[in-house]
């Protein structure tokens, strides 16, 4: 069951009245243009005994992705490919509106929005991840954990994962002869990612779009909409996440700018994997 | 749009209904404004009569309003009034000196003496606002503890169509059963009759009332049922 | 969206599977006040997806610290019975599920008008009975039907409706052989009268003059849909 957030802190409108001012006359509380990225950080291989992991700062934001790559059995239906799990913690260090236990409605969502855009983009190519076709297959755990939450955990999160798993490897192993599979040495074989996605969170506040919403803007939005995105700029997801409604109308002028937009996630990527 | 010239009608939520009109205060609660339009919230009929948007609800809960006479449940006391369910949101305060016409006193008034959980009263609204919950009174006229009768329980929103225009319905009922009834702006209906069989054959009035509100010939559907059950029943 | 090979073909000669055109939604059958104790209730059945939903409220709330000062919860959920599903589904609450009830919630929360009711809860509940394609479509127009049965002040109804992908064409109101052997699934609500958007997500791919043709495809479909929700929220009151 879903219910009505009842503990948030009340936002002081002066500060709402300040977002929205500034917001019609083209500017931002952090003295962003409307369509700009808060600076983005990504650290590669930030947690030492992952098989690929990432650190992502998005403005204040920090999230921290980590790839596990284990032997498993596949689904009955899909005998010949790997498996891909997607899982988010919201953890209490982050926030104080984060309580400690297991995954709350957001930490869920966010976990399947990212989930749906790798899965939907063919971002991993599972088929080459069958050990023992029918039998053994790699199954991949991303794991992703919002350390500081400075607001547009979905973006920050979508780029932790993908640059995880764009750092993992698959660890050196041996089939036994009773068909288990064995780990012999540290992983060096990158897991076979066969697209970039990266998404762009759109905030809508009365005529006005946001580009990757901080936290105190979140507060203020009408509402969110998350666009994924593919290298070629095909759309590989999409999710309106927050209370409230948009013009119909509008939908496609978020898109225009998401579309726009998506490039700064991507080069922040690959920069990361040139150095 | 305008509709100076349509003066009542139906509406669905998100129907547009009138423009640059003033929006009865009792009505606000069924209706919103978006720039000078005003939208229907719930199914409701809304007449136009000065400029004026008066609109009737045709479903939801009972939202009290000061001066309405309701019949409500005791639910619990505490120190020094009653809280007593009245089928709304809000739970209706009953305070003691509300009940014994003076000061109360804990010391020597004992609220148990008065009102006992489980008890229904017919109590008015004193005052409401949504902030704070409402108050009641039972002092007065036919106000007070319920000893005798049976309550029969309806949908607050179909309470005008057993009354009736001008009480019409209720004239009925009450006409053709000799019974005593009190209609609680809540949706609970105090009946009070000469026997068991009148009383049942009230309460299968009152429920096809319920049933039926919006369908036509219900007055006619009334008379009938009672009618025929007073014949089946032999108090013919 | 799995991937896999249909075992028949989803589209031939403009054709879907189910006989329909790219345009065609399926049949559907609306009713409200289905259930005696409920507030409002509705019941939605779109092809062989149905759906039954319960509005309850405003009302006390079940916990004291669950009370806002200046508006009502909201709680919503949405679930799917054990036997709605090709093979039994677990009732213990999946991701999935709770991943739409936060969705549906929030799009519940753009149309309902809780700044009237401070300190109250208003419930919905969305019960799949049989899920065929579109459950959270049909599970959020229910919804919203049961909530103008039960007399809860809204902006206005919402329609819900799923656009897809099958065999690179775009289809309206797709079901669940489309949804699984098909290249996308973009679910979509509104409140049609006021042409606002309150749920929007997709599932799978598409390019971006794909993405603009599907919201268009999907209006359409959610004009009709708000049709027949009018008309069977206005044959209760034939008599008014």
């Amino acid at each position: 069951m879903s219910i009505t957030p009842f503990n948030i802190p009340i936002v002081p409108k002066l500060k709402k009245e300040t977002i929205y001012s500034l917001a019609r006359k083209g500017s931002r509380i952090d003295k962003r243009k409307l369509d700009q990225f808060r600076e983005i950080k990504i650290t590669l291989g930030a947690a030492g005994k992952a098989h690929g992991s990432a650190l992502v700062e998005l403005g204040h934001t920090k999230v921290l992705a980590g790839v596990k790559i284990e032997p498993g059995r596949p689904f009955s239906d899909m005998p010949d490919q790997g498996v891909l799990n997607v899982s988010a913690e919201f953890l209490p260090i982050a926030s104080s509106e984060f309580e400690p236990g297991p995954p709350d409605e957001n930490a869920i969502e966010v976990a399947r929005v990212v989930d749906r855009a790798l899965r939907e983009s063919q971002a991993i190519d599972l088929g080459k991840l069958a050990i023992i076709p029918g039998e053994k297959v790699w199954v991949v755990w991303v794991d992703i954990n919002v350390l500081d939450h400075d607001g547009n955990l979905f973006d920050a999160s979508m780029l932790a994962a993908m640059a995880a798993l764009l750092d993992a490897k698959i660890p050196q192993h041996e089939i036994l002869e009773d068909g288990s599979v064995r780990i012999i040495g540290p992983p060096i074989e990158p897991l076979p990612v066969k697209k970039r996605v990266v998404s762009v969170t759109i905030g809508a506040l009365g005529n006005v779009f946001l580009v990757d919403p901080s936290l105190e803007e979140e507060a203020v939005l009408d509402t969110r909409i998350m666009f994924s995105f593919d290298e070629e700029g095909n759309l590989v997801g999409m999710q309106k996440t927050g209370a409230g409604w948009l013009d119909w109308d509008k939908v496609a002028i978020a898109f225009n700018i998401a579309r726009n937009k998506y490039t700064v996630p991507l080069r922040a990527l690959q920069g990361a994997f040139k150095s | 749009m305008n509709v100076a010239s349509e003066k009542r009608g139906f509406a669905l939520p998100g129907d547009p209904i009138a423009s640059n009109v003033n929006v009865d205060p009792r009505s606000y609660l069924y209706v919103y404004k978006i720039d000078n339009t005003i939208y229907a919230a719930v199914p409701c009929m809304y007449e136009i009569t000065n400029n004026v948007l008066k609109v009737i609800p045709l479903e939801g809960v009972y939202v009290p309003k000061p001066g309405d006479v309701v019949i409500g449940l005791v639910i619990n006391f505490v120190i020094t009034h009653w809280q007593v369910d009245i089928n709304s949101p809000y739970i209706g305060i009953l305070h003691a000196s509300n009940v014994l016409g003076r000061p109360y006193n804990p010391a020597k008034d004992e609220l148990k003496d008065y009102l006992e959980i489980g008890d229904y009263i017919i109590a008015r609204i004193e005052n409401f606002d949504r902030t704070r919950d409402p108050v009641l009174d039972i002092r007065g006229k036919d106000m007070g503890r319920i000893t005798e009768g049976k309550i029969i329980e309806i949908k607050p929103s179909r309470v005008p169509k057993v009354i009736g225009k001008k009480k019409s319905m209720l004239n009925i009922i009450k006409n053709d059963t000799n019974c005593d009834i009190v209609v609680g702006a809540n949706g609970r209906i105090w009946v009070k009759c000469p026997n068991k069989d009148l009383e049942d054959i009230v309460a299968l009035a009152i429920k096809l009332i319920e049933k039926e509100a919006f369908l036509p010939g219900l007055t006619e559907k009334v008379r009938t049922l009672i009618a025929n059950e007073k014949h089946e029943r032999g108090l013919l | 969206m799995s991937g896999k090979k249909p075992p028949f073909p989803l589209l031939k000669d403009g054709k879907r599977h189910d006989g329909r055109g790219p345009m065609d939604l399926r049949p559907i059958q609306m009713k409200v006040g289905i259930l005696h104790n409920a507030d409002g209730s509705a019941w939605v059945k779109m092809g062989r997806t149905e759906v039954i939903a319960a509005a309850y409220g405003p009302r006390e709330p079940p916990m004291k610290a669950m009370i806002l000062p200046d508006r009502a919860v909201i709680r919503f959920r949405y679930h799917m019975a054990p036997f709605s599903t090709d093979e039994r589904k677990s009732p213990a609450p999946s991701r999935r599920e709770i991943e739409l009830s936060k969705v549906i919630r929030e799009a519940l929360e753009a149309t309902i008008l809780t700044h009237l009711f401070p300190r109250t809860v208003i419930d919905v509940f969305a019960e799949v009975i049989q899920a065929d394609g579109g459950t959270r479509t049909a599970a959020i127009t229910a919804a919203s039907l049961a909530l103008a049965d039960a007399g809860i002040p809204m902006k206005g109804l919402i329609a819900g409706v799923a656009v897809g992908k099958v065999e690179g064409q775009l289809v309206l109101d797709i079901d669940q052989v489309e949804d699984e052997y098909g290249e996308a699934d973009m679910p979509v609500a509104a409140i049609v009268g006021l042409r606002k958007i309150v749920l929007l997500q997709l599932n799978g791919v598409l390019k971006p003059d794909e993405f603009l043709k599907a919201l268009s495809m999907a209006w359409e479909g959610l004009k009709r849909i708000y049709e027949l929700e009018r008309s069977v929220l206005g044959s209760k009151y034939k008599g008014v």
